[in-house]
């Protein structure tokens, strides 16, 4: 039986090598698209919620909300506004990865000390000099982090994006359950598994170049 | 005649909601080149007062005019590039390099990178600190003392006329602080600029000010040489002030 596994699963990348790489290019593609975009909504959200403390609660707790729906359920609703394919299956991932990136700007903005800004202000920065020298490049750190929690949900979510036909990896998955072909299972699930990693551990090394500083001594 | 550097008057400010004025109707007129040193315990007004000066706060009333020129009509961010400013938790940027921390300013003024360069090698040598050593580590690898000698070059960059700092041996230890304090002295010595020195430190004020403010709840008590503060002090509080300090002594030489 075993065996029989590792033949039907070589026999699979000998025959279906092309459509397995196309499906790793369509989660990838996907995924990227999905996190860019919530990148530029999200890193701008939390900016606003600082600078206008009366509308923190509001955004903060709008996309609380909508992280609560679980993603399927976000893709199945979304099919009958958006019909299926790419674009629905992006919504739903750029909702997923809007609460992390958004709540850790906010976090990491909140986090810079009084005396740092007073300090930049002090040295005759203008207000947009003090964002961008001093209180985005502090507040860094933790909004990488967001950006990285946020990669990891969407590679692991954009498997379920085949389900409305926007193809991936989750293709895969999906015709082994209907199938039931434990080596579609298992070249599926690794995958999504192997470039989660794959990408947190670039993301990681991104942040480690860039942050040089918290990483002296 | 020496030139007129700060002259602050009638100056007022009144937090929103604070029931007392944080700096009450203060008059002060400093000479270029004066080491002026602001003493008073926390509440007292003198860092308000500091920041007044380089318009982090605006006052309720008064003006304050540096070199003959009302504050209130020069735009905020070109007069805090002209003055100098040194806190006590230093607010050097983690994420600088020691040199580019001190080039903050003249980068904001766009000078060219030769001249940045030859700025931050003077200033590092005017506060002590070996050029090649220390330009390319970060912040959080000196030594508090050493964090403050940078906060100070930093500061100096673009050789403003008046320098205020607010307390800025606040956090580093007593040797250090008398290190410092020595280095600050030879500093003003050395370049003929203003000075103004907020601390909370009596032995500090009197050491560092060629005169001193003194003040408490937002009024200045006396202003004037440490010579004549000790001889004639204006009221309970300065007398009180002064006795506690003698008695610090007279403690010392109990232990002796």
């Amino acid at each position: 039986m075993e065996n029989n596994i590792w033949l039907q699963m070589k026999d699979y990348f000998n025959n279906n090598m092309d459509s397995f790489l196309i499906a790793i290019k369509e989660h990838l593609e996907i995924s990227l698209i999905a996190l860019m975009i919530a990148i530029i909504i999200g890193i701008p959200c939390g900016y606003v919620c600082v600078k206008f403390k009366r509308l923190e609660k509001q955004i903060v707790s709008l996309f609380q909300v909508l992280r609560v729906i679980p993603s399927l359920a976000v893709l199945l609703l979304l099919i009958p506004v958006m019909g299926t394919g790419v674009k629905s299956a992006i919504i739903a991932l750029v909702l997923l990865a809007m609460p992390p990136v958004l709540m850790n700007t906010v976090v990491g903005l909140k986090e810079v000390p009084d005396f740092m800004v007073e300090s930049a202000y002090g040295i005759g920065m203008t207000e947009k000099q003090v964002l961008w020298k001093v209180q985005f490049p502090l507040a860094m750190p933790l909004i990488f982090t967001g950006i990285k929690t946020a990669m990891i949900e969407i590679i692991a979510s954009a498997t379920l994006a085949a389900k409305i036909g926007a193809g991936g990896l989750g293709g895969i998955i999906f015709t082994g359950l209907g199938l039931n072909r434990t080596d579609l299972l298992l070249i599926g699930g690794i995958t999504v598994g192997l470039l989660t990693i794959a990408t947190s551990l670039l993301l990681e090394l991104i942040n480690r170049t860039m942050m040089k500083y918290k990483y002296v001594r | 005649m020496t030139q007129k550097a700060i002259e602050i008057s009638n100056v007022t400010k009144k937090f929103k909601q604070a029931e007392y004025n944080a700096v009450d109707n203060v008059n002060l007129t400093i000479d270029e080149g004066e080491f002026i040193t602001i003493l008073g315990s926390s509440g007292s007004g003198k860092t308000t007062l500091l920041k007044i000066i380089n318009k982090l706060y605006e006052p309720n009333e008064g003006t304050i005019k540096l070199f003959g020129e009302d504050i209130a009509h020069v735009d905020s961010v070109q007069l805090r590039r002209s003055i100098g400013y040194v806190i006590q938790q230093i607010g050097l940027f983690p994420h600088m390099t020691i040199a580019e921390n001190v080039a903050t300013a003249p980068k904001l003024l766009k000078w060219n990178k030769k001249a940045i360069h030859e700025r931050v090698d003077d200033l590092l040598n005017l506060v002590g600190l070996n050029p090649s050593d220390f330009k390319d580590r970060y912040p959080s690898e000196l030594s508090g003392g050493q964090q403050q000698r940078i906060g100070l070059a930093r500061a100096l960059a673009v050789d403003p006329k008046i320098m205020l700092m607010d307390e800025p041996l606040g956090a580093v230890d007593a040797i250090t602080r008398l290190h410092l304090q020595d280095e600050l002295l030879r500093i003003h010595g050395g370049l003929q600029k203003t000075f103004l020195l907020v601390t909370h430190d009596i032995n500090e004020a009197f050491k560092l000010g060629n005169r001193i403010v003194i003040m408490n709840e937002g009024k200045v008590c006396q202003f004037d040489t440490p010579k004549n503060i000790v001889a004639n002090p204006a009221d309970e509080f300065v007398s009180s002030l002064i006795e506690s300090s003698r008695n610090q002594g007279k403690f010392w030489e109990g232990l002796g």
